[in-house]
């Protein structure tokens, strides 16, 4: 891709910068249709929980005890659960809290992994070893576990549970930062920024920090996805954000499976919900991961899913042949074994 | 080996000890204690009679000096032969013991889910590496993208919702332990555990179909097929084997996944494991149990994860473990 003129430098029209802009998440749309279709899904859901006030057909916890249980119809799109409840408008609602679970925990372990693991690396010293240790011993503790045992001490509640998530997601963002700042305060311009004299602070801030950012931005992507998962774990097994607050989890949780025999469809719709924003988040996390950072070899990334053909990418296992004893003629493909 | 083993024993005790301290430490910040529980369901609360049942267990001590009766305690009683881990707040039970019957059954759980994960994994992985980009290949990886994401307890309640609206059929509820009577036990037990597996064939099928794509291309497989080896031993053999190795680790970097899935099955199943026990438990406020179980699954997760890092002297002869012979 050419450099746009605002990344050589020049001063550039607004509308130009605009236009720019529109044709990043074109290129993007086009050469990454998994992840554009997942953002998609995305931006339906956060517009789902935004908006869930003007367009859930029903307030999350009204009940109607003379309907309760029933099937899809054209007054209840989704039925109605045990008590009578809209599942659709608990569902919209459910998407309001899922995302504002997720938000926040990320907002959480985000800020602080990054710091942690930006220091960490920079100064690999004593304090490296300390935040590693940290990591090693949260990392080798079952999560759920411990989130249960921090959780049940509290008084329920959305902040206790953001709280919670985003405190058991820090290492995993420390790990990522840690390795990236590692490898980038070898680089020599920060060496340069050193000899120059600038303050630790200054490196750390101006430096480090901007070139630790996709990793931090791939990280953090796919950490939502699994934050809305613990949520509805949690939620499930009855420790997530309290009734009458309605949370995905919460509708295939101990209350609603007491009558789901009566009306099946109740367990389908709150997991579809769950494994489309699951997904959604892990496959845009992986595309975000193939744009932000095209030095990542194909074949290691989390994505077994194909690439579709004609979109003008290497396959990922040519990229890893390693040393070949003769060059070959250039634009012929070199054969691949058969097995 | 024995010297590392040693060695890596006694650097995990002091992780240890700070997650029973930080454990008990965080469980007792709360406002409401275990009696305060017990009082509201027994439906009496004269704080003359809190205050005596707080007495009587021992809840007036300041923190610190419960957890140290609670630690000595365990301390004095391993040279024993035997684990004092204190009694339950609320059924006065021995800890020890009931772990002693609860903690096999979510290994079992475990277990089992690892099983039939590798079971599996590997000869999905090996297929859709070696058929690369067949539909095989691509039905394999899709496939294993959704189990990373599935959640684990929808499935779980699909599967006991739907069978049951269809055919009437509804998984086993009574629970036998293996060594009375092995045929219902696993009768009872595949189900959870298949479903607790899914989320590893995933990724474990994933990270083999990449680690065999790496071998394959390597130059002692080229070798091995210039000498004419079946294609069966090249890729069981010289390849397979290889490949395995990060896998190994992966395993080990997921066992306290793999432990922490259990619980959710456990509740959904009623298999009667730790699990369901610490979620008892946290409802009660039973500090002591909690924390029992704290400190014994970090002890599983780390005793678990040696045993990893010493199986790879055993796949892998390049490998030597510092520190030993």
């Amino acid at each position: 891709m050419e450099a746009t003129g605002a990344e050589l430098g020049y001063r550039v029209h607004p509308l130009s910068r605009l236009w720019d802009a529109t044709k990043a998440v074109w290129t993007f749309y086009s050469r990454q249709p998994l992840g554009a279709f997942s953002l998609t899904v995305l931006v339906v859901f956060a517009l789902m929980g935004i908006l869930a006030p003007v367009i859930a057909p029903y307030p999350y916890a009204e009940t109607d005890i003379l309907h309760r249980l029933e099937g899809p119809s054209l007054k209840h799109p989704l039925g109605t659960d045990n008590l009578g409840r809209d599942v659709l408008s608990r569902i919209i609602w459910g998407a309001r809290v899922e995302m504002l679970v997720g938000l926040g925990a990320v907002a959480i372990s985000g800020f602080t992994g990054t710091v942690l693991g930006a220091l960490a690396g920079y100064f690999r010293s004593r304090l490296d070893w300390l935040v590693q240790r940290y990591v090693d011993i949260q990392m080798s503790f079952p999560g759920i576990i411990l989130l249960i045992t921090i959780i049940s001490m509290f008084q329920p509640g959305l902040i206790q549970v953001m709280v919670a998530i985003g405190i058991l997601l820090i290492p995993a963002v420390t790990r990522v930062v840690r390795s990236a700042s590692l490898a980038v305060s070898s680089m020599p311009y920060i060496e340069a920024a050193r000899t120059l004299g600038a303050p630790a602070w200054r490196t750390v801030l101006r430096h480090v920090l901007p070139n630790v950012f996709p990793p931090v931005m791939v990280a953090v992507t796919t950490q939502l996805g699994q934050a809305i998962l613990i949520e509805a774990t949690l939620s499930f097994l009855g420790y997530g954000v309290p009734p009458p607050q309605p949370s995905w989890g919460a509708l295939l949780g101990p209350e609603a499976r007491k009558d789901m025999l009566k009306a099946p469809l109740l367990s389908v719709w709150p997991g579809l919900a769950i494994f489309l924003a699951v997904y959604s988040f892990n496959m845009f996390g992986d595309a975000l991961r193939d744009v932000l950072d095209p030095r990542i070899r194909r074949a290691m990334s989390r994505s077994p899913l194909p690439r579709p053909f004609g979109q003008g990418h290497r396959r990922p296992e040519e990229k890893s042949r390693g040393h070949r004893p003769f060059p070959l003629p250039v634009g012929r493909r070199p054969r691949q074994p058969r097995y | 080996m024995t010297a590392y083993a040693v060695r890596r024993l006694l650097v995990i005790i002091p992780s240890l000890i700070a997650i029973t301290l930080l454990v008990s430490l965080i469980i007792r910040l709360l406002p409401a204690d275990a009696v305060m529980v017990l009082a509201a369901q027994q439906g009496f609360s004269e704080e003359a009679d809190l205050d005596r049942l707080r007495h009587e267990l021992g809840l007036d001590k300041p923190w610190h000096e419960q957890y140290w009766d609670w630690f000595s305690a365990l301390f004095r009683s391993i040279p024993e032969g035997k684990v004092d881990l204190g009694y339950s707040l609320r059924t006065r039970r021995d800890i020890a013991g009931e772990l002693k019957t609860r903690l096999p059954v979510s290994l079992e759980l475990a277990g089992l889910a690892l099983l039939m994960a590798l079971a599996i994994a590997i000869p999905v992985g090996v297929i859709s590496a070696v058929k690369r980009n067949s539909w095989a290949d691509y039905i394999a990886r899709s496939f294993a993208i959704m189990g990373v994401a599935v959640p684990g307890f929808w499935l779980a309640t699909l599967v006991v919702v739907w069978p049951s609206v269809w055919w009437r059929w509804s998984p086993p509820s009574v629970f036998r332990p293996l060594h009375h009577d092995p045929i219902a036990n696993l009768s009872f037990m595949w189900l959870p555990a298949l479903l607790l597996s899914l989320y590893f064939v995933g990724f474990l099928m994933r990270m083999t179909r990449t680690m065999m794509l790496e071998v394959l291309t390597s130059d002692y497989v080229l070798t091995a097929r210039a000498k004419g080896l079946p294609n069966l031993v090249i890729i069981v053999r010289h390849a397979l084997r290889n490949a395995l190795i990060p896998v190994v680790t992966v395993i080990g970097l997921q066992i306290p996944v793999l432990i922490g899935g259990a619980v959710v099955y456990e509740t959904i199943f009623s298999v009667p494991g730790i699990g369901r026990l610490l979620i008892e438990a946290a409802q009660n406020r039973d500090y002591p149990v909690i924390q029992a179980i704290n400190l014994i699954i970090a002890v599983v997760v780390v005793f678990l994860n040696l045993v990893v890092d010493m199986s790879y002297a055993v796949l892998d002869p390049r490998v030597r473990l510092a520190g030993g012979d």
